[in-house]
C-alpha cells in the first residue's frame, strides 16, 4: 500500500534513480563520440550504426526514453508542487547564504537541457535513426553541423549548463537513496563535480575540436 | 542605534496582510532583537497603536518559539542561534531589517508574525513517540548497552527544537529536517526500533498530508537551523523509509 503511495519521498527516489540511470547513459554516449577525434572515419560511422540497429541497444532506447519521460515529468510535477507548498512569498529572501544556484535552478538548467535535447534529436537523432543522412555517413552528418558557428556555440554552452545540473543532482541522488553521511558527502560532492567536469568538457572539446578543423 | 524595520502586518488568518515600514531610534546593540521589539511595541502602545505580534516564550535559545524570517534568513544574520539569542550588533547603523513570520502553506500566519506550527504536532503525533509499557515495572534504561557513537547522533538529532526555521529557509517549505530529527533520535536507539518501520511511514504520511513540499537537497535548512540539525539525519530518513516500505507488509 505504501508503495503505491507516491510519497515525497518515494518521488525523491524516482528523480534520483532516473537521475543516476541518465548519468550512466551520458557516460556511454560521451564514449561514443570520443570516435570522432579518429583520423579514421568509418569509426564513427561503425559505432552509430551499431547504436542504431543493434536489437539489444533497440530495446534500450525505449528505457532510455522511459528514463528521461520519468525524470522530467517527475521533476516538474515536485517543482509545481514545491511553488505551491509557499503560497506567500518573501518580501526580501536570501536564498544564496545557504544554498547553492545549481540546488536552487535545477528546474531552470534542467529547462535548458531540455530544449537543447529537442534540438539535438532534431538534428542527429533523427537523421540517424533512420539513415536519411547525408553521403559519407554519420560522421559527415556530424562534421556538418559542427562548421556552424552558432551551432557549436548553443552545443558547448548547452554541455556547460548540464554540467552544472549534473554538479547537483549527481550528490544529490545518493543523498536521496539515503546513501550519505558526513563521510560520503565530500566523496559524493569530489565525484559528482570530477563526472560533470568529464562530460561537460568532453563533449564541448569534442565539439570545439571538429569546428575548429 | 537607528533603523528602519519593515514588518509584516496581518490582522488575522483571513487578513491579506501587508508590510509596514517604522522607524526606530535608540536602540543599543546590546539589546537582542526581541528586546528591540519589545521596545517597538512599548512605543506603539504609548501611541495607542496596535503592537507587532510575535512568538517567543523561553528567550535563551531552548524553547523552539520565537520564529522571525529576518532580512532574508530564518533566525536572522547570524548562525547556529534562535531569533531570540541574536543580538543588534550584528546589524548596521541605518540598515533597513525586513521581519516576516515564516511562510509554508502548512505554517498559516495566525496574526502578524505569528504563524500557527501545529503541522509539526500533528506529524509528532502520527509517530515521533516511543510507546513505554508505564505498569509498573518498566526497566531502567541504562541497562541496555548504546554504542556512544549512536547515543551521541541520538542526542545531536534530539536538539531539534521544533522551531521550523528549516521549513522557512526551504525553498520548497519542505518539512524533512525536522521530522529526520526526529525520526533518528528513536531509530538509533535500541527503544526506538521497535516502532520504527510505521513511525517513519507514519510520520512521512502526515508530513505529506499537511502540504509540506518534497526536499530537492539544496541544504539551506542544516546551514539555519539553530540546533545544527545534520543532512545526514535526512539521508537516514530516506534510507529508514525505502526499509520499512519495502518490507511492511
Ligand atoms: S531541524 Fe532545526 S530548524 Fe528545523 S525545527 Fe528542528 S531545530 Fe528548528
Ligand atoms: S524564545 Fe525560546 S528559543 Fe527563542
Amino acid at each position: 500500500m505504501s508503495v503505491i503511495r507516491i510519497t515525497s519521498i518515494a518521488k525523491k527516489f524516482i528523480m534520483a534513480l532516473s537521475g543516476l540511470f541518465l548519468i550512466v547513459f551520458l557516460l556511454v554516449h560521451l564514449g561514443v563520440n570520443l570516435l570522432l577525434l579518429s583520423n579514421d572515419h568509418d569509426l564513427f560511422n561503425e559505432a552509430s550504426h551499431f547504436m542504431a540497429s543493434n536489437p539489444l541497444i533497440q530495446i534500450m532506447q525505449y528505457v532510455l526514453a522511459l528514463g528521461f519521460l520519468v525524470h522530467i515529468l517527475s521533476g516538474v510535477a515536485l517543482t509545481v508542487q514545491n511553488y505551491l507548498a509557499r503560497p506567500n512569498r518573501y518580501a526580501k529572501n536570501r536564498p544564496s547564504e545557504n544554498a547553492s544556484l545549481e540546488s536552487r535552478t535545477m528546474i531552470v538548467s534542467g529547462g535548458l537541457v531540455l530544449l537543447f535535447l529537442l534540438l539535438h534529436m532534431r538534428n542527429f537523432f533523427y537523421y540517424i535513426k533512420f539513415g536519411t543522412g547525408p553521403e559519407g555517413g554519420d560522421y559527415v552528418l556530424v562534421t556538418d553541423l559542427f562548421d556552424i558557428w552558432y551551432y557549436t556555440a548553443i552545443y558547448v554552452v548547452s554541455f556547460v549548463i548540464l554540467g552544472f545540473h549534473l554538479n547537483h543532482g549527481f550528490q544529490s541522488s545518493f543523498q536521496s537513496l539515503g546513501a550519505n553521511n558526513k563521510f560520503w558527502e565530500g566523496i559524493w560532492k569530489k565525484a559528482g563535480t570530477i563526472y560533470s567536469v568529464i562530460i561537460a568538457g568532453g563533449f564541448s572539446v569534442i565539439a570545439l575540436y571538429l569546428f575548429f578543423n | 542605534m537607528n533603523l528602519t524595520l519593515k514588518i509584516w502586518r496581518q490582522n488575522g488568518p483571513k487578513d491579506k496582510g501587508r508590510m509596514e515600514t517604522y522607524p526606530i531610534s535608540d536602540v543599543s546593540p546590546d539589546m537582542s532583537f526581541l528586546e528591540m521589539l519589545d521596545v517597538l511595541n512599548e512605543s506603539l502602545v504609548a501611541k495607542r497603536e496596535e503592537p507587532v505580534a510575535f512568538d517567543h516564550d523561553c528567550r535563551e535559545g531552548i524553547c523552539g518559539t520565537c520564529s522571525l524570517h529576518i532580512n532574508g534568513e530564518a533566525h536572522g544574520p547570524d548562525r547556529a542561534i534562535t531569533t531570540c539569542q541574536l543580538h543588534m550588533r550584528k546589524f548596521k547603523e541605518g540598515e533597513t531589517i525586513y521581519i516576516e513570520p515564516w511562510r509554508a502553506k502548512a505554517f498559516p500566519v495566525i496574526k502578524d508574525l505569528i504563524v500557527d506550527r501545529e503541522a509539526f504536532e500533528r506529524i509528532q503525533q502520527a509517530g515521533g513517540f516511543v510507546s513505554v509499557n508505564t505498569s509498573g515495572n518498566t526497566q531502567d534504561a541504562n541497562n541496555l548497552p548504546i554504542p556512544k557513537v549512536d547515543a551521541d547522533l541520538a542526542f545531536d538529532a534530539a536538539a531539534c527544537i521544533g522551531c521550523g526555521a528549516c521549513v522557512a529557509t526551504c525553498k520548497n517549505a519542505s518539512a524533512m529536517l525536522f521530522v529526520s530529527a526526529k525520526v533518528s533520535q528513536f531509530a538509533l536507539l535500541p527503544q526506538g526500533k521497535v516502532e520504527a518501520k510505521e513511525r517513519v511511514l507514519n510520520m512521512v504520511h502526515q508530513m505529506d498530508l499537511e502540504g509540506f513540499g518534497s526536499c530537492t537537497n539544496t541544504g539551506a535548512c542544516e546551514v539555519e537551523c539553530p540546533k545544527e540539525i545534520s543532512l545526514d539525519n535526512i539521508a537516514r530518513l530516506n534510507r529508514e523509509y525505502l526499509c520499512a516500505t519495502l518490507s511492511s507488509e
